[in-house]
C-alpha cells in the first residue's frame, strides 16, 4: 500500500478509528535523519502491503499532533493499533524492527 | 571541494586515507587527540615490530606517513556535519567549514554517555543528542546543554536563537568561553534527572534542583554516534552499522575501525579503514 499523508484533518478517522495497526512517521522536511529514514518507510508500507496502514505526518503543519504524543524528536515511528500508540522508535530505525512490531 | 574527508587520525583513518590517496583523490583527515592508541602502553601483537611499539609512537607514524604520501591532515575538531547540495556533505570544525563529496568514519570507540540517573529514560522524553534535529520542539523554552567544550558550544549556538533561555551545564567540569544574552553557564555537579513522562527538572548534588524543559547532551568531542543522530546513519548499541564494505545506510557515508564495533584491535581497524577508502574510490568513480 502506497504511504499516506495524516494530518490534524484526518488523524482521527485514518489513525485513531482504524482497528488494524497503523504505522505513523512522525517528519519535518528540514530534518536530514528524516529523509534517511523515509525510504525505510516505503519499504515497510510495501513489504506489508494491505495488512497495515502507513502514513506520514508533517511536524511543521501539525504541531498540535506532535504535542498531543510528546513527539519531542524526530524522526519519530509510533505503531497504532485499536486507536493507541502501542510502540515508538525514535530516530532513524532498522525496517526489521519495525517490521517485528507490525507482523 | 574534497573527494574524500576522512574523520580521524588512528589505524582505521589513516589506512583509509593511504588507499584514497594513491588514487589521486583529494583526501583530509580531520583529527583531535583521544585515539585509544594513545591510552595503549605497548602494542605487542600487530604484524611487524620486533619488540613491540608505543601506541603513542605508532600514532604519530601512521599521521607522519600519511602527510608524506601527501594526504592534507588537519588536527581540528569535528563539531556538526551537514548535508549539503548534490549529494555533498559538509563537515564543520570550530573555524572552518570543509565540502566534501564522501564522508568516513574513523572516530573511534568512545561513548559520550554520561552516568547520570534518568539520561536514558529520558531520552527522546525531553533528552536528546542533536540540537538541529529536535531544536524545533524547543521553541521559546527554557533548555540546558550538558557539556564544555567545543562542540557543546556548537550545539548551544544551533538553539541560541530557538529556545527563549539556555543554561549550560557542566557537571563539575570547568566552564566553556561563550557569551550571549539568554545563555548561562552552571558548573554544579548533577545527581539526577527527573520527571514524569517526560524530562521536568535537573537536581545537583548538593540537593539544590533547576526546572527545564529539555537538555541537549553535548559532552566532549562529538563522536560516531553524535554525527550518526545528526544524519540519520543506522546504529545499534553505540555502533554505527556497516555492510561488508563499509558502507553506512546512507550513498557516500562509510565507517572503519572501532566505531563499527567487533573486535577492537588495530589489525581489524587498518582492514575496515582499506576497506572503507577502496569503496568510497568505486563510489567516485561512478
Ligand atoms: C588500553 C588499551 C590497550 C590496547 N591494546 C591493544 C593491543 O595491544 N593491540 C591492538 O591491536 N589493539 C589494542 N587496543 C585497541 C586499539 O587501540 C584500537 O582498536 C584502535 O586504536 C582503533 O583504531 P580507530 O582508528 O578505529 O580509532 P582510534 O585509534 O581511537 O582513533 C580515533 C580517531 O578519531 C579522532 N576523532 C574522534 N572524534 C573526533 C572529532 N569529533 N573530530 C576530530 N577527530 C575526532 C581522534 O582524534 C582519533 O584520531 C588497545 C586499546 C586500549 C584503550
Amino acid at each position: 500500500m502506497s504511504v499516506l499523508k495524516f494530518d490534524e484533518g484526518n488523524f482521527e478517522e485514518e489513525v485513531l478509528k482504524e482497528k488494524g495497526k497503523v504505522l505513523v512517521d512522525f517528519y519535518a522536511d528540514w530534518c536530514g535523519p528524516c529523509r534517511m529514514m523515509s525510504p525505510i518507510i516505503d519499504e515497510i508500507a510495501e513489504e506489508m502491503g494491505e495488512s497495515v496502514k502507513v502514513g506520514k505526518i508533517n511536524v511543521d503543519n501539525n504541531q498540535e499532533l506532535a504535542i498531543k504524543y510528546d513527539v519531542m524528536s524526530i524522526p519519530t515511528i509510533m505503531v497504532f493499533e485499536n486507536g493507541n500508540p502501542i510502540k515508538t522508535f525514535i530516530g532513524v530505525t532498522d525496517k526489521n524492527e519495525v517490521l517485528e512490531v507490525l507482523k | 571541494m574534497y573527494d574524500v574527508i576522512i574523520i580521524g587520525a588512528g589505524p582505521a583513518g589513516i589506512s583509509a586515507g593511504l588507499y584514497t590517496i594513491r588514487a589521486n583523490l583529494k583526501v583530509l583527515i580531520l583529527y583531535k587527540d583521544q585515539s585509544a592508541l594513545e591510552k595503549t602502553d605497548r602494542i605487542e601483537n600487530y604484524y611487524g615490530f620486533e619488540k613491540g611499539i608505543s601506541g603513542q609512537d605508532l600514532y604519530e607514524a601512521g599521521i607522519k606517513q600519511a602527510k608524506n604520501l601527501g594526504v592534507e591532515v588537519k588536527k581540528e575538531e569535528v563539531t556538526n556535519i551537514q548535508f549539503g547540495e548534490n549529494n555533498q556533505y559538509t563537515v564543520m570544525t570550530e573555524n572552518q567549514n570543509y565540502n566534501t563529496k564522501t564522508v568516513i568514519f574513523a572516530t573511534g570507540n568512545k561513548k559520550n554517555i554520561p552516568k547520570i540517573k534518568g539520561i536514558k529514560e529520558f531520552e527522546g522524553k525531553g533528552i536528546s543528542y542533536c540540537a538541529v534535529c529536535d531544536g524545533f520542539f524547543y521553541k521559546n523554552k527554557d533548555i540546558a546543554v550538558l557539556g564544555n567544550g567545543r562542540y557543546a558550544i556548537s550545539e548551544t549556538n544551533a538553539l541560541i536563537h530557538i529556545a527563549n533561555h539556555i543554561t549550560i551545564l557542566t557537571d563539575g567540569e570547568k566552564p566553556p568561553e561563550i557569551r550571549a544574552e539568554n545563555v548561562d553557564i552552571d558548573t554544579r555537579k548533577i545527581r539526577e534527572i527527573k520527571g514524569d513522562k517526560k524530562i521536568e527538572e535537573i537536581e545537583f548534588e548538593d540537593s539544590t534542583k533547576m526546572k527545564t524543559d529539555g537538555l541537549f547532551v553535548a559532552l566532549g568531542v562529538a563522536g560516531s554516534n553524535e554525527f550518526a543522530k545528526k544524519l540519520g546513519i543506522l546504529t545499534q548499541k553505540d555502533r554505527i552499522v556497516v555492510n561488508e564494505n563499509m558502507e553506512t545506510n546512507i550513498p557516500g557515508i562509510y565507517a572503519c575501525g572501532d566505531c563499527t564495533g567487533g573486535l577492537l584491535q588495530v589489525s581489524k581497524a587498518v582492514y575496515e579503514g582499506a576497506k572503507a577508502g577502496l569503496q568510497a574510490i568505486r563510489y567516485l568513480r561512478k
